[in-house]
């Protein structure tokens, strides 16, 4: 993939041109009686910078999770590299080049902030490398990611120690350790000033001109606006428009079922 | 600290200890001090689990029986037949074989469990076997099984002094192997796990097949611990061997000494252990079991962390502390800050 | 093994019967794991507790077993209330509680079965009371009125509890407490207060649950461990804080017990109800009619 090659897949919105990267054809998850997705189909290119939209509890968490194992959906598959993911777990599944960020920060609360990051370098990345860092190595590698979120001065403390706002960088950090080729990031940027939301967004753009293929989720509309060359919105369950961007803002449905709120 | 090194210094301190006491020349310090050590293996063996990867193990009584009983229908054999008896490192091997064995498969079980579920499972499992054996008459079912013990082996003379000699050695193994998980990139995986199940598995840990590992593990060095036991007590009884008491101090130890590293179930085996045995020869031995009880709750409420715990909180005060205090002292003296 | 519809039908009977007590014993079980989802692997020693008060009552006072155990329930309540408040400065507002708070719990059991055993020693135990000792015979039925009268009493008590789980709002407020804390909040409802309460009475079940078992066999203090399989087994399968579901698997595993008691000797009972827990939790860990 050449440097530029994150543009190619954002030049047309939906291109059919790229092969697809992630493919999710017709989802569906229920808990109990709730439905909480539903027939939810959607083709990403990889390289593509897609923003994920939607109000509160309109399964935009549920559906990250069923992409990455963590839930297991009852309908509908997804593929991912052309590789099917039913039946595999999430460790599996980040094996093979899928990671993410969670909403609400889980960071591993007995370890130190470089421990955190460790901890996918030792087992998502030197797994697919098939061979094992040096161990200086890996202390750099810890350390470059944690400067790249302006937490590397805290690499020692733990997690007790950190604003939220910290906590979610943390959670962003140990995301891009797994080395992924897609990387969904679940409201990294919360609570994070206008000039924290652009170092994010400058450290996202970077990695997307790396290759990867990045699925933001946020709430923030000028940062969705400014990095999203695709723009999905669901609302309850349901994936109500899909499109580029100033489209997809302008429709009538999304209008009313999500601004208008 | 290299391994080797480590290895070297305890094994120097394990012949320091053993010439100490046989100076002593009372059996009865070889008697003690043989549960002291089974301690030491049995709380590190369950921390390995239940301290480093945060998963409860109610059924550590079942492991050790496992090793033992294996050791009783081996007896049963060689008798029968009139073949030579197997000596004690091979009986260990074979206890934990067969206690690693049932490990992996109640792990493979039960590991898809939440962490409650599982501890319930591993109560559940240990009564279960216990129903087993006690039905099962070639080991001498309720009954029990006695064990002849020979009177000598060469060369340390006395059997029971070869038996803690024995137990001695499996415990510096025990503690050398904690150690090594804990500093390498096993221990990391198990210390994601205790924190966050769900995280590890997103973040590349195989959490299932780290699990298995750990129980196994956990199972093979229990097994290993009971191995020789029917050897040392010479009657073995079922309720006993299965009893609650096992799984009470094989927690408590840990719990009390500190979880987070292989110190912890060493200080915690050492200390109650001991404190056990001088109980149990000055008041009673239902007094000992009250005493680990109390001490259980006790630490878990006030020292989470353990005695290992609170060692570092003292030695982390900062330096400035004491500097401020000794100031103030200075400026007022007698007022205590 | 001499198979006689005699000996099968009693058996069945039976096994409804001590299934009734079972539920009792369970369903403080099915309101502090099910419900609150605490693991209070002591209930079976508060049980114990409960059973030796009776003793004494009855032994010294004269007193019904069972009317003894209805008068100290507001003392275990407190208790399981104090209990609760230290459960939860240490463990739960820690996140502590899968670890610590287990083996917290633990630490209870061992200190009340090991307390009961210094102070009354491990002779059997039992009370007496006119019910003790009759059977009532109908058709080829011989049903002992010792385990009888515990049985009704243990619904009635598990009737009670369900009416007011579902009917009175500090009930309602418990089931709620599992779900949704935050909304409990919002309506100005104290979380902790409500599982404190809920706790409380929980371990008030206990008091009559161990006159119940008192009365349908002798007691020592070890007595406790047996239950500690058959209670967790049955809250699982009863689907953990249904309490009709804790009915009807109480019922099911007394009737298996009972079954493999009888045509299979008693040394194999404890696995019974050990192995039900295992393949319940193997097969299907929401229990029969679980949430």
């Amino acid at each position: 993939m050449s440097a530029a090659g994150g543009s190619d897949a954002n030049a047309g919105a939906v291109s059919g041109a790229a092969p697809a990267l992630l493919e999710i054809d017709n989802l569906g998850k229920r808990f109990g009686g709730f439905v909480a997705l539903e027939n939810i189909t959607l083709s990403i290119p990889a390289g593509q910078r897609l923003g994920l939209i939607g109000p509160n509890g309109s399964g935009k968490s549920t559906l990250v999770n069923c992409i990455c194992g963590t839930l297991r959906n009852e309908q509908g598959t997804v593929h991912f590299g052309g590789q099917k993911l039913d039946g595999l777990t999430a460790h599996q599944r980040t094996h093979l080049g899928l990671s993410r960020s969670f909403q609400l920060p889980r960071p591993f609360v007995s370890l130190t902030l470089a421990d955190n990051i460790r901890i996918p370098l030792l087992y998502a990345v030197a797994r697919r490398r098939g061979s094992h860092h040096a161990a200086h190595e890996i202390e750099e590698r810890c350390e470059a990611l944690l400067g790249q979120v302006g937490l590397d001065d805290k690499a020692h403390r733990l997690p007790r120690d950190l604003t939220q706002v910290e906590m979610r960088k943390l959670e962003l950090a140990r995301a891009m350790a797994a080395e992924p080729k897609l990387l969904i990031a679940d409201e990294a940027m919360a609570g994070l000033t206008h000039s924290e939301i652009e170092d994010i967004l400058a450290l996202l753009i970077r990695l997307n001109e790396q290759g990867v293929t990045i699925i933001l989720i946020e709430h923030i509309m000028s940062a969705v606006m400014s990095f999203s060359r695709r723009l999905v919105v669901l609302v309850s369950g349901r994936k109500i428009a899909d499109g580029a961007p100033d489209e997809v803002m302008r429709d009538s449905e999304v209008e009313r079922a999500y601004l208008g709120q | 600290m290299r391994t080797p090194l480590f290895v070297l210094i305890w094994l120097l301190i394990s012949a320091a200890v053993l010439a100490a006491a046989i100076a002593l020349d009372n059996d009865y310090i070889f008697f003690a001090g043989y549960v002291v050590l089974q301690y030491v293996v049995l709380g590190t063996a369950w921390n390995i689990l239940g301290g480093y990867c945060g998963y409860v193990n109610f059924g550590s009584a079942a492991f050790f029986a496992l090793g033992a009983y294996s050791s009783v229908a081996i007896y049963r054999f060689v008798t029968d037949n009139e073949f030579y008896n197997l000596p004690i490192p091979v009986l260990m091997l074979i206890g934990g074989i067969v206690s690693g064995i049932v490990g992996f498969g109640m792990g493979y079980l039960t590991l898809r469990l939440r962490g409650a579920f599982f501890a319930i499972a591993t109560l559940a499992l240990a009564v279960v076997l216990q129903t087993l054996v006690v039905n099962w008459d070639y080991v001498g079912g309720s009954r029990g099984a006695y064990i002849i013990r020979p009177e000598q082996i060469a060369p340390i003379g006395n059997y029971i002094r070869y038996l803690f000699l024995m137990m001695m050695l499996l415990a510096v193994a025990a503690i050398t192997i904690a150690r090594l998980i804990e500093h390498s990139r096993l221990g990391y995986g198990f210390a994601s796990i205790r924190d966050d199940e769900l995280a590890a598995e997103a973040s590349g840990v195989p959490t299932l097949r780290l699990k298995l590992i750990a129980t196994t593990l956990s199972g093979v060095l229990m097994g290993m611990a009971g191995a020789p036991f029917p050897y040392y007590i010479g009657y073995l009884q079922p309720s006993s061997t299965f009893g609650l008491d096992y799984a009470v101090n094989s927690i408590a130890m840990p719990l009390i000494g500190g979880t987070t590293s292989w110190v912890g179930p060493l200080i915690g085996a050492l200390l109650l252990g001991s404190l056990q045995q001088i109980a149990t020869v000055t008041i009673s031995s239902a007094v000992n079991l009250l005493i680990v009880g109390f001490l259980l709750v006790i630490f878990v409420i006030i020292a989470p962390n353990g005695i290992v715990g609170l060692i570092h909180t003292y030695l982390q005060r900062k330096p400035e502390d004491f500097v401020g205090r000794r100031r103030i002292e200075a400026e007022m003296p007698g007022r205590v800050p | 093994m001499v198979f006689s519809f005699d000996l099968f039908i009693n058996a069945v009977v039976s096994g409804i019967l001590i299934g009734g007590f079972y539920a009792a014993v369970t369903s403080g079980v099915s309101l502090s794991f099910g419900i609150l989802d605490i693991v209070n692997i002591a209930h079976p020693a508060f049980i114990i507790l409960g059973s030796y008060l009776a003793y004494i009552a009855n032994a010294t006072l004269g007193v019904d077993p069972m009317l003894a155990a209805i008068v100290m329930m507001p003392v275990f309540y407190v208790l399981g209330s104090g209990i609760y408040q230290i459960y939860y400065i240490s463990f739960e507002k820690r996140g502590q509680e899968s670890l610590r708070g287990l083996a917290f719990f633990f630490g209870l059991l061992f200190i009340t079965e090991v307390t009961l055993v210094l102070y009354f020693g491990v002779d059997y135990r039992y009370v007496e009371a006119p019910y003790i000792g009759p059977s009532w015979h109908v058709a080829m039925l011989d049903i002992p009125l010792r385990i009888l009268a515990p049985c009704l009493v243990s619904l009635l008590m598990t009737a009670a509890l369900q009416i007011f789980l579902t009917r009175s709002f500090l009930g309602r407020a418990i089931m709620a407490v599992a779900q949704d804390q935050l909304a409990l909040r919002l309506m100005a409802v104290d979380p902790i207060k409500i599982k404190r309460i809920a706790f409380g009475i929980s371990i008030a079940t206990a008091s009559l649950a161990g006159a119940f078992l008192i009365i349908i066999q002798p007691v020592e203090p070890s007595v406790g461990r047996e239950y500690i399989g058959r209670i967790f087994a049955i809250c699982v399968l009863g689907g953990m804080g249904s309490l009709p579901g804790t009915v009807i698997a109480a019922m099911l595993l007394g009737i298996v017990e009972s079954l493999t008691s009888t045509f299979y000797g008693p040394s194999w009972a404890p696995a019974v109800s050990f192995g039900f827990l295992l393949l319940t939790l193997a097969v299907r860990p929401a229990g029969l009619l679980g949430r």
